[in-house]
């Protein structure tokens, strides 16, 4: 087991862990070095990891799965093992994490009660790595309840505003949805075998193809709200905004950039991928409340004043998107769909950052107690400016490649109404630039709004180092976005669709 | 053809951006202008070089039997959807594209030496963010040169969002003054809201034909060149065959065809400003007039004539579609040249002048049938584009000269300056001339095209057309007496009389002035029609329409002359002759407030607003009072468990008896 390297992904963290808990509470310097070493680390792995990857790949290797290793065996009666693997998907969403992880770190700074503060993160982040690399769906629904815990306290005591309300709503929220999909998964377990040997192991789940139709569309539904819930999908978003609004700037970035991640990845993962009969009889329903989750998100957003509330909703519609190319069944919308959680992750934990950053200066996010901030600090105006046109969508950015992927691949759907519902998701494009424009608009440019704001200083070196990764990251995706689609293109292998009884290239 | 030079055509534009954005602020504000304009100089020669390599090597490539063809340079894969769809970035020249280059570069260089001088005050000292200013130039050439160079549909809509987001930065270069701000703001999602018209007609018309490339939409490859093509009518046959086949449905009684062409001519009328979708380019004057010159005069604005053009022969398989862009063309023209009688802002009377004149390209093109004098619309309307781009950018860079000078926008704070700016007043002149259609000044030839071509489809859309060229030359030379004659210019007190301006400035000015002056007189039919046949306008030529624009043009500017020569009351009582007409074509015909109140009335007000209030009180309202249930059903069990002893005996006791009676009644 230890001579895989995806184990180092739980290992890593868990050091990261045991080293914090050995530093004295005052020694801010050595918890800083334990983080920025350990999410370093992490970084250096993913990358090893893609690389490795695509080397096997270009070796020839074309199982869906690589580095999979299934032979621990936690609990043998109800056949639970720690079995992990990734394919391409995974590989990106591992350093999405690792990215997001090790810029959180740096934005986090300054923290107050740093040592409790990164405990409680980086018990988080293990949650989020040990989900992506998990093939065994008990295993992955553990490390997704891991990954969600933390969140409370987090916003509970290192939040702002209505705090205790915010971490108490997005905590019973998600644990609401976490029901459903504990319901679902136990009945796929139920069903995971024809012969009697059952199994939680996604792979062998897959190729059995054992669950009946019948209890597909029983439990499509139930693990793809289960799931949705976290991928902000109407109307069970409504714990997004506010538990964004109170979070503090990583766990902001986190949240968006990786948690939200976990909801499309797992309806992927789980939902479609083992119930591909049910995901296209039920797609109708669902492409309705995505449609309406990145249309209604993006109206939303136009009439917000706090800044993280605006973001919040944008990320309603950016992750809404995902759940909607994901139900096309189709190769070129389900690679916009990842690369768009990727684009996502990236620009939405620039944008907390960002906020953060404005936030520790101004100590308001009201965007109508601010303006003329780009006079005052440039460079992260600038960052911000960037920030937004990765998020409308401008070329060479991110979000242009995803969000066209996703278009044209849903536009490829044979059925009218799926081409339609296309058309309305496509308006999005038009609302998100209204509200991205009004934000820069009143927030960076015009005349200083608040005199007191002169003073203020341009950003230091560590919120520097944060911002300029995430846009190398952000125009890395948009300069060269045929690297990542062949990343991600390459998982969906004829083995998955003839899992959805369709051909790759008729779809 | 080798590939060097086209990549450094791309290249060049694209590293000036990033050094000058990223460096710029380290480098002196001196450095980074010369940076810029050597920079700019170098691409203006590459362009020059490879348009003369196209139209006169004789490169089998670029022609054979006197055919000009197109020829992918190369073609590289960018965004890969399906094995067939693919984004490519590549380099196309064909008559068409060369002839952009050639605009592009020009007028591009032309700008960057006049902002030299331009972007500094009286005492010499470079504007805040001189060097940002030439960054933005740079990012606005290299996307609008790889726009023109597009292969495919989807790199056109690339370059095609690039250039609006400059066009954006731009506009709202002044980012401290809230109307920057604002105006900036409103070209982007306007030009945004045409956009998305484009990308639906580009789903539409990718979903059947399969993939992006103009290639396959226009022309058919040349059987013993490889990446070489020619435009030929079999190919969009062709593609109206498939969308016939598929048997689609009719939409609001138009084809599918017919629905994707004018979805993307949708775009096209975002970009180049026709009505509906104009408001955004009067308000873009904000930016620094330059920009104005670059951007909104010259370049970006003919993008959708381009796409059009770009697409001519798909439109010619739907008679719809042409017809909706000839009466979207005529209604624009008329608009936007009523409009421009009445302004009082310089800069705003050339922008409408603008709007009027893409909408004459529009409109040719509109009119223009290969059965019809071999579709003399398409060659008039990318000459008069390559004149218009000229001598339009001429005046917008004279216009700048004298608000620099001047320190104001208004023409009423003008008047009378013919003596103190010699140069500015003799090129402002010709340009006036040329936008006139006197000959032989270049706009003469291209506008006569224009207006033959109109004769040749139908007569109404000549008399309607050569109506609004009078009106031109009528608000133009308006503009003229009003700056330079009208009455004694009055310097204010501790002010200097204003003056010619530094070098950098008058050059540009004077080779802009030369060019408009003989530009007309280059065999433009040889060089560009729609098929790439040599085309002999000469044999076209009726001295008739000749003979008649002029009339109508020498008859507008006599009324000019009339009106404004020397201050009198005319103006006044013409203006109270027709006071309603007057008052709506000041307000522009309240376009502006109509787009208000739907923005801010309906979008933000009937739906945005009700949207968030349904999410706080309804959607998490309903969330929230999950939680309040539970909290008031445990509240009201909770006395249940009050620990008094007694309590628990009588609960007992009740239940005891409760079980009894149960039993009881089951037993009997």
């Amino acid at each position: 087991m230890l001579t895989n390297p995806l184990i180092y992904f739980v290992v890593i963290p868990l050091l990261m862990l045991a080293g914090i808990g050995l530093c004295n509470n005052r020694n801010v310097g050595a918890i800083r070095a334990v983080a920025v070493i350990g999410s370093l680390a992490l970084l250096t792995l993913s990358t090893f990891l893609l690389v490795d990857f695509l080397g096997q790949r270009a070796a020839g290797a074309d199982a869906a799965m690589l580095f999979v290793n299934d032979t621990v065996v936690w609990f043998a009666p109800l056949n639970i093992h720690l079995a992990i693997g990734v394919d391409g998907i995974s590989v990106a969403m591992l350093m999405l994490s690792s990215i997001i992880l090790f810029t959180g770190t740096f934005a986090s700074w300054k923290i107050d009660q740093p040592k409790e503060f990164f405990l409680w993160l980086i018990l988080l982040s293990t949650g989020v790595f040990g989900f992506f690399i998990s093939i065994d769906l008990f295993t992955m629904f553990m490390f997704y309840e891991v990954a969600l815990i933390p969140m409370y306290l987090l916003i509970g005591v290192w939040g702002s505003g209505r705090k205790n309300y915010s971490a108490m709503k997005l905590t019973l929220m998600l644990m609401g949805g976490s029901a459903f999909l504990m319901l679902g998964l136990i009945g796929i377990y139920y069903h995971s075998a024809a012969d009697g040997n059952l199994t939680w192991n996604i792979l062998t789940i897959a190729a059995n193809d054992a669950i009946p139709h019948g209890w597909q569309n029983f439990l499509f539904p139930m693990t793809f709200v289960g799931f949705g819930v976290l991928g902000a999908m109407f109307p069970f978003h409504t714990w997004s905004p506010d538990g964004h609004a109170s979070a503090p700037t990583a766990v902001s970035m986190l949240h968006a950039g990786v948690l939200m991640k976990l909801g499309g990845y797992g309806c992927f993962r789980v939902a479609i991928y083992l119930m591909p009969y049910a995901a296209a009889e039920l797609s109708y329903i669902f492409l309705i409340l995505t449609g309406i989750s990145v249309v209604y998100g993006a109206f939303c957003a136009c009439v917000k004043t706090d800044l993280k509330y605006i973001n919040a909703y944008s990320s309603v519609s950016h992750c809404g998107l995902v759940l909607f190319a994901i139900l096309m069944l189709n190769t070129t919308a389900m690679t916009g769909a990842i690369m768009q959680m990727l684009s996502h992750g990236l620009m939405t934990a620039l944008f907390f950052a960002l906020i953060g950053m404005i936030y520790g200066r101004t100590h308001t996010r009201e965007i109508t107690k601010m303006g003329g901030l780009m006079k005052i600090m440039p460079f992260l105006g600038v960052c911000y400016v960037i920030a937004g046109m990765a998020s409308l969508g401008l070329p060479g950015l991110s979000g242009f490649v995803s969000e066209m992927t996703i278009f044209v691949g849903s536009f490829m759907h044979a059925d009218m109404f799926h081409r339609v519902f296309t058309i309305v998701a496509c308006c999005s494009i038009v609302i998100t630039a209204v509200y991205i424009l009004r934000v820069v608009g009143k927030l960076l440019f015009g005349p200083v709004y608040d005199e007191h704001h002169l003073s203020l200083t341009d950003a230091e070196w560590w919120e520097r180092l944060s911002t300029v990764t995430l846009i190398i990251a952000v125009a890395a995706i948009g300069c060269f976005p045929n690297f990542f689609v062949d990343l991600i293109n390459k998982t969906f292998t004829p083995e998955i669709f003839s899992v959805l009884g369709m051909t790759s290239t008729a779809l | 053809m080798d590939v060097t030079i086209p990549i450094l055509i791309l290249a060049i534009p694209l590293t000036m951006f990033l050094l000058l954005g990223i460096a710029g602020c380290k480098m002196s504000h001196r450095t980074a202008g010369i940076l810029g304009c050597l920079g700019m100089g170098t691409v203006l020669v590459l362009a020059y070089y490879t348009a003369a390599q196209y139209f006169f090597s004789g490169n089998e490539l670029f022609g054979a039997d006197g055919v000009r063809l197109q020829h992918i340079v190369f073609n590289q894969t960018w965004l890969e959807f399906t094995p067939t769809m693919a984004i490519k970035l590549g380099f196309l020249l064909d008559p068409i594209s060369a002839m952009m280059l050639v605009v592009i570069t020009t007028i591009s260089f032309m700008v960057h030496l006049y902002s030299m001088g331009y972007m500094r005050d009286h005492h010499g000292v470079y504007e805040h963010g001189f060097q940002r200013f030439y960054a933005f130039l740079s990012l606005f050439s290299f996307s609008m040169l790889g726009l023109v160079v597009a292969t495919n549909i989807f790199q056109m809509y690339i370059f095609w969002e690039l250039v609006g987001a400059s066009s954006y930065l731009l506009i709202g270069f002044y980012y401290v003054k809230p109307s920057a701000v604002s105006a900036s703001k409103k070209a982007f999602i306007v030009t945004r809201f045409a956009d998305l018209g484009f990308l639906i007609g580009i789903l539409i018309l990718s979903y059947y034909v399969g993939n992006f490339d103009f290639m396959n939409l226009t022309s058919s490859p040349v059987a013993s060149l490889a990446e070489t093509f020619s435009v030929d009518i079999a190919a969009p046959q062709h593609i109206a065959q498939i969308f016939a086949d598929n048997a689609a449905p009719v939409f609001m009684g138009g084809s599918v065809l017919t629905w994707a062409l004018v979805l993307i001519f949708m775009g096209g009328m975002g970009k180049s400003a026709m009505m509906p979708l104009h408001i955004w380019l009067p308000d873009a004057m904000e930016g620094p007039t330059p920009v104005s010159a670059l951007i909104h005069a010259a370049t970006m604005v003919v993008a959708g004539v381009y796409l059009v053009a770009r697409l001519f022969p798909l439109y010619l398989m739907e008679d719809t579609a042409l017809v909706i862009i000839t009466v979207v063309g005529a209604i624009t023209a008329l608009y936007a040249a009523m409009v421009a009688c009445t302004q009082l802002d310089i800069k705003r009377v050339l922008a409408f002048s603008t709007i009027s004149q893409i909408a004459f390209m529009m409109v040719s093109l509109g009119v223009a049938r290969p059965e019809h004098h071999e579709a003399l619309g398409y060659m008039a309307s990318m000459f008069h584009l390559f004149t218009h781009a000229m001598f339009k950018a001429l005046l917008f860079l004279c216009a700048g000269a004298i608000i620099h000078a001047i320190g104001s926008n208004d023409y009423t704070d003008m008047h009378g300056l013919r003596k103190y700016m010699p140069i500015t007043h003799w090129t402002f002149l010709i340009g006036c001339l040329a936008i006139a259609g006197i000959i032989p000044f270049s706009g003469f030839f291209s506008k006569d095209e224009i207006l033959s071509a109109c004769l040749g489809y139908d007569w109404v859309a000549y008399v309607w057309m050569s109506l609004v060229a009078g009106l031109t030359a009528f608000y133009m030379f308006r503009l003229y007496f009003l700056i330079f004659w009208w009455k004694e210019h009055k310097i204010h007190e501790g002010h200097h009389a204003p003056h010619d301006q530094a070098w950098t400035m008058s050059l540009p000015l004077i080779i802009l002035a030369a060019i408009s002056c003989v530009a007309g007189f280059i065999p433009f039919g040889e060089l560009v029609s729609w098929n790439g046949h040599p085309y002999d306008f000469m044999a076209h030529f009726d001295w008739s329409v000749a003979g008649i624009s002029l009339a109508i043009a020498v008859a507008g500017i006599a009324l000019a002359w009339v009106m404004y020569r020397r201050e009198n009351a005319l103006p006044e009582k013409f203006r109270n002759a027709v006071p309603a007409l007057w008052t709506w074509c000041y307000h522009r015909f309240y376009w502006d407030e109509l787009y208000m109140f739907i923005t801010h009335k309906i979008i933000f007000g009937g739906i945005c607003r009700p949207l968030a209030w349904f999410d706080r009180n309804i959607i998490d309202g309903t969330m929230d009072s999950f939680a309040a249930v539970t909290n008031k059903a445990s509240e009201a069990i909770r006395p249940l468990q009050s620990g008094q002893i007694q309590m628990y005996v009588w609960y007992y006791l009740i239940g005891v008896l409760a079980l009894a009676g149960i039993c009881a009644a089951c037993i009997l």
